[in-house]
């Protein structure tokens, strides 16, 4: 009986003494939200702590989530660097005014779709890889079928492909909506949302997670799956019989961003980390991770897998546009009324 | 525990609280003890004197007032009341009035000037309980709660915590439904709470999705007579019907509690997605056509009763194994036949027990996250949606908390029902006298009912189980490539010895913190549970409709919603925790108090009222008999409420997911950042490392406290394990 009373006295001041508030000290530590895969992530984090000394604590969420924890921490924020996430929620987060102005001397060093990006949000948020949308299928199961290879937006919308489509819910997921403003500035709206209607009795599933359908094409729980093309190449290089499309169209693409944020306790070393995030070496630490995005220092080495820009045919997509908060939820009610509640 | 000495204690926590204890919180952890008595850790009482905190001078009158009567040994009720009410307000009033930018009203602009602080630390902690201990007393002298002091303190104590960490971070997040554009707009609640998107029921008509609600109510009502039935069918076969397998039943009715989320989804969708393994067979040999019908309704459906059934065959068996069979003898004697006996006994008899299974298995479907994530296709439940409009691409608080108060409506509903149909009658089977006789075997035909239901079940299991345990050590179960491997195992869990052990996989550091986490909340939540079952079962005081109200209230809110809330409320002083493990083991007992306190009210209900009564007669006070009596006749709801609630802390992740900071990452946000990376195999990993722990815990903890014996001749009965 005494021993199992001991016991519990230590497990409980052990657990205290862990409770007790802590929170990161002011030298030589840094907390950065990251919204990228999570073996990227690590690595990254790893090779800053390597290269400046400073202790990296780090969060990985998705880029929704971690845009509501800077939204709900806004009064007082716990988090220095939002790094990585599809650019949308940090061109929101620009807009909220909830990050702030910071010009990297790097910046000279970027492709110029990051330093347009940058310039739009008033230098609070930056560029740091881009990934074009396109799609990806499976092939076992389209031989199995005798179906045509898709090469187009268009093609997707063809019958053969009845309950064979699976794309996000742009309600949930930005890489969704990149199709959406994407169809929308390719073919007018007007046509864009025909065609969405005709996709619509195509597609079996809107997922919630944006690079979901990319695993359900490698594994044939669908045939067609549309994802950024970087999702589909990590199934690939993961041994997934699949073949990526860039539709002949012409596509958008999404650029992930890194912001700092506003109140950061640790501003000094949040500026050291994204100088250091934007420089070639520690860009090239994606592709090491199997995340096969463009890195945005041209610079950086181009991973061998990642789909080039040159062989796409990207559009000029007009982030500042088609990110801001008005445009989206009338296109996102748009697409609800039309696409989304039409029976299939 | 009388008046005087409880009131003295009270007064002395409040005075160390007062001298020494660190006033706030350490803003750079433990380390900042270093600097006690001045600096960051310094105790009112040194900050005081200074001058810096002078709006703080009004505590010390307040704490002082009630020492000379209760050195005297009087109690003066009304006095002390007053001054501790004045403490809490007191304390709460001007952390709210001043934060971390200064003075937060600008009417006290003026008054104050340039003033700013940090969060309240362990100091205002044992102050504020102190002064919660003086009010109790007070009303307790003043003759009310019965003049008992002991449970004055924990009415008041437990109606304070509930209101911190339950009524105000609501309220906080569900006052957003209201807000449009930053201003009060009731109309906006109104178009909220009735859009289509909600109740919309064009599925009737053509081939359209219906709204949310009736998606959730028809998924929970489905979830909950499904799962009730299958529990039935099991515990019949388990306690009437000479069945030999008992091991495998309990087997069974552990391994879904302890399943950590998304898996049981998993493992459907390699059994039955469009290319999974039983599809294949059936296209192979039958020619049935591979189709996806297992995401949607169908699948979330079968994956919750995959986990609610055990739930409701535990509730179940305790419940027929706790009829007194001397009643069905009655029956017997009197000429009635095995199935009227049945029908008659009991049926009627097991009636709270139905229903109380029912309302888990409804209840929880409505809470349940994960699976309709994973499963979910098109059919959207409001817990999904909830989610998605708070963190999804288009961010929308005031639809979310809109969807929560739906969601909260449907939950009480169900409580509602329940209470309506077992009504006011009596079904203690418990009482003190002796209670003799052998049970009814079950009637022939039923019995081959409940076997034909069960069996194919059980195998039904195994199978989604066998495939966890497969999966974690193949290649990649999803694609078929069922190559062996560890790799999978080496990627989470690889240790190294470079002089010393140095834990190198990636899933080790939320391992730790959420067996840490989920050891210090089970206790605290069990203890805390059982005693507010106590209170609401056994005593009689103001206000106790609304203390078992805001107790219910945690669980029917949704976790997300939760998360949200917390952040919100505990970011900023004067209660700030996020960042830290407490706030994740504050969310858990919060969380998961409602489990407890059903449980300890469901077998409270059966334990008969005389045995207290009897206690009370000798002159047993409320402690004694609380500790003589009730605790070692509850001690089976003890073991539930100790094994459900860290079971849940180590499984729970929606009301976490923001709530996890880089130093106390949970295991759960952790599986679901690979089910999103679509790296099934080390899910399932790490859900077989957590299966495993939650497995030795479960039964350790039985162990360790004990399983009831409620003596019987005849037949040994095994514990009424109500409410797990």
């Amino acid at each position: 009986m005494v021993s199992r009373r001991t016991l519990a006295a230590a497990a409980v001041a052990g657990a205290l003494a862990a409770a007790l508030p802590g929170v990161a000290r002011a030298q030589g530590q840094l907390t950065v939200y990251c919204s990228v895969q999570e073996e990227w992530c690590r690595p990254m984090m790893a090779a800053f702590e390597r290269a400046t000394g400073v202790r990296v604590a780090m969060t990985r969420r998705s880029s929704g989530e971690t845009m509501t924890q800077i939204r709900a921490e806004a009064a007082n924020p716990r988090g220095d660097v939002w790094w990585g996430g599809t650019g949308d929620p940090h061109m929101q987060a620009a807009q909220e005014n909830l990050t702030v102005e910071y010009r990297s001397p790097r910046l000279s060093e970027l492709q110029p779709w990051a330093v347009r990006q940058a310039e739009q949000t008033g230098f609070r948020t930056v560029g740091i890889y881009a990934g074009a949308l396109g799609y990806s299928y499976n092939a076992t199961e389209l031989a199995r079928r005798r179906i045509t290879a898709p090469r187009c937006w268009a093609d997707l919308a063809r019958p053969e492909f009845r309950g064979e489509v699976q794309v996000a819910d742009p309600n949930t997921s930005g890489t969704a909506y990149t199709m959406l403003a994407t169809l929308v500035q390719i073919m007018g709206e007007e046509p864009a949302f025909t065609y969405l209607r005709a996709l619509h009795q195509n597609v079996n599933q809107y997922t919630r997670s944006g690079a979901a359908p990319a695993r359900a094409a490698a594994t044939g729980e669908t045939l067609v799956g549309i994802t950024f093309l970087h999702d589909a190449v990590t199934q690939k290089v993961g041994g997934a019989p699949v073949e990526l499309v860039a539709p002949c169209e012409g596509t958008g693409y999404e650029i992930g961003s890194m912001s700092i944020i506003r109140g950061a306790r640790n501003m000094e070393n949040a500026r050291r980390f994204f100088d250091w995030a934007l420089t070639a070496e520690a860009q090239a630490l994606g592709a090491e991770a199997r995340s096969y995005q463009l890195p945005s220092n041209r610079n950086a080495p181009i991973p061998p897998q990642a789909p080039r820009f040159e062989d796409v045919r990207l559009i000029d997509y007009d982030f500042a546009r088609w990110g801001s908060s008005q445009e989206r939820t009338r296109l996102l009610d748009r697409w609800q009324r039309e696409v989304r509640a039409a029976a299939r | 525990m009388g008046a005087l000495s409880l009131a003295r204690l009270a007064l002395a926590v409040a005075g160390l609280g007062l001298l020494l204890l660190p006033w706030h919180g350490l803003e750079g952890g433990v380390a900042d003890i270093a600097s006690w008595p001045g600096g960051a850790a310094a105790p009112l009482v040194a900050l005081l004197p200074g001058g810096e905190r002078w709006w703080l001078w009004p505590l010390v009158p307040l704490l002082v007032a009630p020492l000379p009567a209760l050195a005297a040994g009087r109690v003066p009720g009304r006095l002390l009341a007053a001054c501790g009410a004045g403490a809490i307000a007191w304390v709460f009033l001007q952390g709210h009035a001043i934060g971390l930018r200064g003075v937060a009203w600008p009417v006290l602009e003026p008054w104050l000037g340039e003033v700013r602080q940090t969060s309240l630390g362990w100091g205002a902690a044992a102050v504020l309980a102190g002064a919660a201990g003086l009010v109790a007393t007070g009303l307790a002298a003043r003759g009310r709660f019965g003049g008992d002091a002991f449970i004055a303190f924990l009415v008041v104590g437990s109606a304070g915590l509930l209101l911190l960490f339950v009524f105000v971070p609501l309220l906080t997040i569900l006052s957003a439904a209201v807000v449009e554009d930053g201003r009060l707009a009731p109309a906006a609640l109104a178009a909220r709470v009735t859009t289509p998107e909600a109740w919309s029921l064009a599925c009737l008509a053509d081939r359209q999705g219906c709204g949310v609600v009736w998606n959730t109510l028809a998924l929970a009502s489905l979830t909950g007579v499904l799962s009730t039935l299958l529990g039935l069918a099991f515990a019949l076969l388990a306690a009437r019907g000479n069945v030999r397998a008992m091991p495998a039943f309990r087997a069974m009715t552990i391994l879904p509690l302890i399943t950590p989320p998304f898996v049981v989804s998993l493992s459907l969708i390699v059994l039955f997605g469009r290319t999974g393994l039983v599809t294949g067979w059936m296209w192979e040999w039958f020619g049935i056509p591979r189709t996806r019908w297992i995401y949607g309704l169908p699948g979330v459906l079968l994956a919750q009763v995959l986990a609610q059934a055990p739930i409701a065959f535990v509730l179940l068996e305790g419940a027929v194994r706790a009829i007194g069979p001397s009643l069905e003898e009655a029956a017997s004697t009197m000429g009635a036949r095995r199935f009227t006996v049945f029908r008659t006994v009991t049926w009627p008899l097991l009636r709270p027990a139905l229903a109380a299974a029912f309302l888990l298995g409804f209840v929880e479907s409505l809470a349940d996250f994960g699976n309709p994530l994973v499963l979910g296709g098109d059919f959207d439940v409001l817990s999904t949606r909830i989610f998605f409009a708070i963190a999804g691409a288009r961010h929308d608080p005031g639809q979310a908390a809109a969807l929560a108060l739906l969601l909260l409506m449907l939950t009480f509903g169900a409580f509602a029902l329940q209470a309506l149909w077992i009504g006011k009658r009596r079904y203690t089977t418990v009482t003190g006298k002796g209670d003799s006789g052998v049970p009814a075997p079950l009637p022939r035909g039923l019995k081959f009912v409940c076997g034909a239901v069960a069996w194919p079940w059980m195998a039904f299991t195994a199978a989604v189980y066998g495939i966890i345990l497969v999966g974690g050590f193949v290649h990649d179960i999803g694609r078929g490539d069922m190559a062996f491997t560890w790799r999978h195992f080496l990627t989470g869990f690889e240790v190294e010895w470079l002089d010393g052990m140095a834990f190198r996989g990636s899933a080790w550091d939320s391992l730790f913190t959420t067996i840490q986490v989920a050891a210090v909340s089970a206790p605290l939540t069990a203890g805390l549970g059982i005693l507010l079952a106590w209170l609401l079962a056994r005593q009689s005081f103001p206000g106790r409709r609304s203390l078992e109200f805001m107790t219910m209230l945690s669980f029917a809110i949704p976790g997300t919603v939760v998360g949200v809330s917390y952040i919100l409320a505990f970011n900023v002083p004067p209660v700030e925790l996020t960042g830290t493990a407490l706030i994740l083991v504050i969310c858990f007992v919060f969380r998961n108090l409602p489990v407890g306190v059903r449980g300890g009210i469901a077998a409270l209900a059966q334990i008969d009222r005389s045995l207290d009564e009897a206690s009370a007669t000798m002159g047993g006070g409320a402690v004694q008999t609380l500790r003589r009596v009730i605790l070692p006749l509850l001690r089976p709801a003890i073991v539930a409420a100790l094994a459900f609630s860290f079971v849940h802390a180590m499984t729970a992740v929606s009301a976490v997911i923001f709530l996890v900071s880089a130093r106390h990452n949970l295991a759960t946000v952790y599986i679901v950042g690979r089910v999103e990376a679509g790296e099934m195999a080390l899910a399932i990993a790490y859900s077989t490392v957590l299966i495993l722990i939650m497995l030795a815990v479960v039964l350790g903890i039985e162990r360790l406290v004990g399983r009831a014996q409620i003596g019987r001749r005849a037949v040994p009965a095994t514990p009424m394990r109500a409410g797990a």
